[in-house]
């Protein structure tokens, strides 16, 4: 055991594992970049289109259908059936592509619920006070509804961020770099250090997303209504919208 | 200021009329109740007038202009919207709240500010208040805010849907008092939807009431209502009481007063003792040239010639001349006399008694 650790120190202060392609700032690069851009490309198309549905109330079978899919299928299977996908698309860089894909898929389900429930699930009196006071649709979605949605929109983006965050490793596997990369090549060279390095580095930048963007969610909360249980943090788990009401 | 011609509203799904064929008017300045049983469409009616909810036929208009000539967010900003749950924002400021329809007009900053501060003072609310969030503020509170909100860009036209109806019944009391001592002063068109009927009576200028099914049995002063139901759908609403509910309606000024068992000090006790045989009472009361002295019991007159130097008893009961006929009942019954003295200020009018109070039920 102390051996071992011994090992994994003597990688660490190896310089050559700190620089080039191969050298853990890279690699570290690579894997926040793939899931920066996914995470991006779905926020695109799933805020949008949840906060529209939500609004119109319309699309709640959509929503059940992508919570339920989107904890159906794994991740490693997404990447297993985006990889022939992006090849017969001709997509380059292959690896990147694959992986990019398959995070996109990933993302979408929790960002698009989260979308849709948040502003779904405005108090039905302040949208009719709202409205009552001649204010446009547009003005009810951006001064009433998205305001009082953020926290519930934020939730979204971080379980997203942290699902990707984790299941970018995979990349590996399709070729792509990445954190994945010390694990996949460590495991088939029995280079163990390595393989504990690269989960070690995954498992932190997982919790330090998860722990910023936790952050970033409990400031947009502008309700007002709950500032004690701000305090404490909300309750875990129960910031996911798992239940959506169909309308 | 605003006329519903013939206005039905008909959902796909409903086997009946929500509305059917209601034609109202609402004379400027005054409160018109919509009241009746869940189902009669009071609060549909009430939302076809600011369009958040479009009418199937008929036609709407809000001071002589067809509400569907402008725009739905337009019309609705020239007219205040009160609702149950209010409807405060949580994530705005008191003062935000306010200046909500003064924003979407385009107000400058300066204007909104002030008026602000002098729709908090209108509604007896701290400028304090001003920073503060609407959860940190009490229901009664919240209601009063809900009012200032909709009266801020000072529309003529006002329309509430059942405002008082969340707040316990003493808070409740307060801001109808402070509803009507507003509109004493504002004098807004107001059409104000309630289920409860004795609000509707208290409020009132004129009640519409609504029957299942949006059909209008009868549209009258609350005193009318009471004293000549429609038919028996209105008997009913109106509930039991009728006669004392139109007790509450109507003031002691109304009523004409007797005289009552009283004389001047120099009268002779044989003219009491008259006096109180005619009237059938055992006391005479004491004064003249609009004054009451007092009272004083048939015994205590034994022994004298006249009413000078008696030691007079004070009316316990006495009212004054804008009292209500219920606050008057009410000192009749209990009191010794079985009258109540009624005033003017310090001038003595005369007495009010329990059949007085009968007569005018029935008239």
């Amino acid at each position: 055991m102390i051996e071992f650790f011994g090992e994994v120190s003597a990688w660490l202060s190896d310089p050559a594992n700190w620089s080039g392609r191969d050298g853990l700032p890279n690699r570290l690069w690579e894997h926040v970049s793939v899931a920066g851009v996914s995470l991006m490309i779905a926020g695109i198309i799933a805020l949008p289109t949840g906060v529209a549905l939500g609004h119109r109330g319309q699309g709640g079978i959509l929503a059940v259908s992508a919570v339920n899919i989107g904890r159906a299928v794994p991740s490693f299977g997404i990447v297993g059936i985006a990889f022939p996908i992006t090849l017969s698309l001709g997509l380059r860089p292959l690896g990147y592509a694959a992986t990019l894909v398959a995070l996109v898929a990933l993302a979408l389900p929790p960002m698009f619920v989260n979308a849709y429930t948040g502003v779904r699930q405005t108090d039905a009196a302040l949208v009719e006070a709202a409205r009552g006071m001649g204010m446009t649709e547009r003005q009810v979605l951006t001064a009433v509804e998205l305001p009082l949605a953020l926290p519930v929109l934020m939730a979204g983006i971080r379980t997203a961020a942290v699902e990707v965050v984790a299941t970018a490793t995979l990349g590996a596997v399709v070729g792509f770099g990445g954190l994945g990369r010390f694990i996949i090549d460590g495991f088939a060279q029995r280079r163990f250090e390595e393989v504990f390095v690269g989960g070690a580095a995954v498992a932190l930048l997982a919790i330090a997303t998860e722990t910023t963007l936790g952050w970033v969610q409990r400031h947009s909360d502008r309700s007002h209504t709950a500032r004690k249980d701000r305090a404490t943090g909300p309750p875990a788990g129960d910031d996911v919208v798992e239940t959506v009401p169909v309308g | 200021m605003i006329r519903l011609v013939g206005v039905s509203k008909v959902y796909a799904s409903g086997d009946r009329p929500a509305v059917d064929g209601l034609s109202l008017d609402v004379a400027e300045g005054d409160i018109a109740v919509l009241v009746g049983p869940s189902g009669c469409g009071k609060t549909t009616t009430l939302k076809m007038i600011n369009r958040l909810i479009e009418p199937s036929s008929g036609t709407i208009e809000v001071a002589g202009r067809d509400i569907t000539s402008m725009s739905p967010s337009q019309l609705r900003r020239s007219i205040g919207y009160v609702i149950q749950q209010i409807g405060l924002f949580p994530h705005r400021t008191i003062a935000e709240n306010i200046a909500t329809v003064p924003r979407l007009l385009g107000w400058n900053a300066g204007r909104i500010s002030r008026r602000v501060d002098e729709l908090l003072e209108m509604v007896d609310l701290d400028l304090a208040m001003r920073t503060r969030y609407p959860a940190e503020l009490s229901g009664g509170q919240r209601q009063r805010v809900g009012v200032a909100r909709a009266l801020a860009a000072d529309p003529q036209v006002m329309l509430m849907d059942e405002p008082f109806g969340a707040v316990d019944p003493i808070a409740r009391g307060r801001l109808q008092d402070l509803f009507l001592e507003l509109q004493q002063r504002l004098r807004k068109t107001i059409v104000f939807v309630t289920h409860d009927i004795a609000e509707a009576i208290r409020l009132g200028d004129r009640i519409a009431i609504l029957n299942v099914g949006g059909i209008l049995e009868q549209y009258d002063t609350p005193a009318d209502t009471l004293r000549q139901p429609a038919n028996d759908f209105v008997v009913d609403f109106l509930g039991s009481e009728r006669g004392l509910k139109r007790l509450s309606l109507l003031v002691i000024g109304t009523v004409p007063l007797e005289h009552g068992p009283v004389l001047a000090e120099t009268a002779t006790v044989d003219e009491a003792r008259r006096v109180m045989a005619d009237h059938g009472v055992d006391w005479i009361g004491v004064g003249g040239d609009g004054r009451l002295d007092g009272w004083v019991p048939a015994a205590d007159l034994d022994g004298r010639h006249d009413l000078s130097g008696l030691s007079l008893r004070r009316f316990q009961s006495w009212l004054t001349v804008d009292a209500s006929l219920i606050d008057a009942l009410d000192v009749v019954v209990t009191s010794r006399t079985s009258v109540a003295a009624v005033f003017d200020g310090d001038r003595y009018l005369g007495m009010l008694t329990a059949e007085a109070i009968a007569r005018a039920i029935v008239q």
